[in-house]
């Protein structure tokens, strides 16, 4: 009796596995036939020199010249690569402050909340795929914002404020990069908006009676801000650094990207394409992992 | 007997106090309180104000832009309102994009590949969010992977890979041939089914985690009553998911919609909204010519006038999708409740 009960346990076990592979079975196909395969053909054509003929084309092993090419050759890609890796952290730093600063103003009762959530959400769906590309070298806009700049140089508070920084002499590196945010905000902006959707259910999650309890006992917002929203999203923030370090490296007007297409597309090096890509592949997965990794170290789980 | 009437007379009702009377009793507490509120809000007004203008900035000196004439463009005293009113912008763009046409196939394609894509998320996610089997951990990684691994990584091998298509070598055994599919848009389709398309690691990540949040009563119900696999995700737990599959639908929508990645790569022979605006000011200068006859260089702002109406008349579908659908793009991301 009790092993006939056992085994129809393990009947329906089986079962639901059977229908668990049965549901994930097309990512399962897809993943093997459109993913896989084309990875490891990609990463064993970066190690060759593909020749096409007509109709054909066979990769010609060269070890690792194209590695060796990229670095130590081309004039452009390890520039590229650097600039753009740290331009990339500086960006994701800005982008995480910056929504959830916004995701906190957003979290407060005022009226228009939901018009503002709306429009501080709109970059989503209309500063996507080409039209992102397209908005970075309008150089309409891009001479007016020079005019703009030339002309009201002596007026503008920022600029004075710069000024004022930059004799004071103290870190001027750093001042610069904050300069360089501060005058890309609007990139910074359109690039956070759904980082700042999750922050905001994320603060929204946390339940009042924490609050009233830290007021009760005579915290300070400020410490409260510290002591209980910072710990109780603290998940948040590695979700949003990940999804905000991806995104920034497949951004279509991304100078690796536009590098890697202009030498596969125009040049018709496959093989120099792969191998700059698989660079690249590498390099980004290991900063998300490793920047994860020190990331969930500090983050708190409430439950 | 004064004395105690005074005590009684000093609380009485709220109300009858003056404003700063009842301030002077709070110890300050009151006006500071308001004071702070007031300025506050004045900041916070100030500061969405700003950035809200930040982000509409773009789009409304787009709109101002496209309905000038390129003496307007030139003119120094001409900012926001046009002088010399027209619509022939937007007959150019029209004319260069062939918008119809084009509208129409990027209306069908975002359609049909965002259905697919969803149909297929929807149920690569349930099996990953209430199913036990082995290996489960090592599917959800490649999951993640495929999140991660930038579609360029594997363009140059995928453009052979369609270049000569073959399943197994059945092809070749049966034609002698292997199949040439660049230019047709069979494996767009082919990988949106396979969940390999645009974000489809995203999608499958939110509808995932969505199903893990409702509680499995429901299930265990309908399997009790003799309901099977299948059918209770299609009769139960489909319905219950509405809001996240509506959501992964516009955002897959929106995307395929502006994609000029994919859309390039696999369907660059059919004319779409995306790919025909990336080579809007390219096709300007020939067009001109051809509708001349003379070989003339366009000038820099009036390529970007009408690239400013191209690109207006592409986000107009989006904007007004996104005023119907505001609701279901924004909520659904914040009841998918996104945790690691």
């Amino acid at each position: 009796m009790k092993k006939k009960r056992k085994n129809k346990l393990e009947g329906l076990q089986k079962r639901k596995a059977i229908a668990g592979y049965l549901f994930i079975s097309p990512f399962i196909i897809g993943f093997l036939v459109f993913m896989v395969k084309p990875l490891f053909q990609s990463l064993y054509m970066s190690f060759c020199e593909v020749e096409l003929g007509s109709g054909t084309f066979n990769p010609v092993w060269t070890g690792t010249e194209n590695l060796l090419y990229i670095f130590r050759v081309d004039p452009e890609y390890t520039r590229l690569l650097t600039e753009e890796m740290g331009r990339m952290m500086v960006y994701s730093l800005a982008i995480i402050v910056f929504s959830f600063f916004v995701a906190l103003i957003l979290n407060q009762e005022f009226k228009g909340r939901a018009l503002v959530r709306a429009i501080f959400f709109l970059p989503v769906i209309l500063a996507s795929g080409v039209i992102l590309g397209l908005e970075t070298d309008n150089q309409l806009m891009a001479t007016l914002a020079q005019q703009i700049e030339d002309t009201t140089s002596n007026i503008s508070i920022t600029d004075a404020l710069e000024n004022i920084l930059r004799t004071a002499g103290i870190g001027t590196r750093a001042f610069e990069q904050v300069f360089e945010i501060i005058d890309n905000i609007y990139d910074v902006a359109i690039a956070s908006g759904i980082q700042i959707i999750i922050f905001l259910s994320g603060l929204q999650t946390i339940s009042s009676s924490m609050y009233e309890a830290a007021d009760i006992e005579g915290c300070t917002k400020w410490e409260s801000l510290w002591k209980i929203t910072f710990p109780m999203i603290s998940s948040m923030f590695l979700v949003n650094w990940i999804y905000t370090v991806i995104d920034f490296c497949m951004r279509s007007d991304n100078e690796v990207i536009e590098k890697i297409q202009e030498v596969m597309i125009d040049q018709m090096r496959y093989g120099r394409a792969s191998a700059m890509s698989w660079v690249y592949f590498l390099l980004i997965l290991a900063f998300i992992g490793v920047s994860s990794f020190l990331i969930s170290k500090r983050v708190y789980y409430y439950d | 007997m004064t004395k105690k009437n005074k005590e009684y007379k000093s609380i009485k009702p709220l109300a009858q106090y003056t404003y700063w009377e009842r301030n002077k009793l709070s110890g300050g507490y009151l006006l500071k309180r308001q004071v702070t509120d007031v300025v506050v809000s004045i900041c916070r007004f100030v500061l969405l104000f700003g950035m809200c203008f930040l982000i509409l900035q773009p789009i409304f000196n787009k709109i101002s832009v496209s309905f000038m004439t390129e003496q307007d463009l030139f003119n120094p005293i001409v900012i926001n309102i046009p002088e010399h009113f027209t619509t022939e912008n937007y007959k150019m763009a029209s004319a260069i994009m062939e918008y119809p046409k084009a509208l129409v196939n990027s209306l069908i394609i975002s359609l049909t590949i965002a259905l697919l894509q969803i149909a297929v998320c929807t149920l690569v996610g349930y099996g990953f969010a209430r199913f036990n089997f082995p290996l489960k951990k090592f599917w959800f990684a490649c999951v993640i992977l495929v999140i991660l691994i930038p579609p360029q990584t594997i363009a140059s091998s995928l453009h052979l890979h369609f270049r000569f298509f073959d399943i197994l070598g059945i092809f070749k055994m049966i034609t002698g041939d292997t199949v040439n599919l660049r230019g047709s848009k069979l494996p767009y389709y082919l990988m949106s089914a396979g969940c390999m398309g645009l974000k489809n690691g995203l999608y499958i990540y939110m509808i995932r985690q969505f199903f893990r949040n409702i509680p499995e009563d429901m299930e265990e119900a309908a399997y009790v009553d003799g309901c099977g696999m299948l059918k209770t995700f299609l009769r139960i737990m489909l319905p219950e998911s509405k809001p996240i599959v509506t959501s992964c639908f516009l955002f897959a929508f929106v995307w395929q919609w502006t994609d000029g990645f994919y859309s390039k790569m696999f369907l660059g022979s059919t004319k779409l909204v995306s790919t025909s605006l990336a080579r809007l000011v390219d096709s300007l200068g020939t067009f001109i010519q051809r509708m001349t006859g003379i070989k003339t260089t366009v000038s820099i702002a009036y390529s970007n006038c009408i690239l400013a109406t191209g690109t207006l008349m592409i986000i107009l579908p989006l904007i007004v999708l996104y005023l119907f659908a505001q609701r279901a793009f924004v909520e659904s991301i914040s009841s998918s409740g996104i945790k690691m």
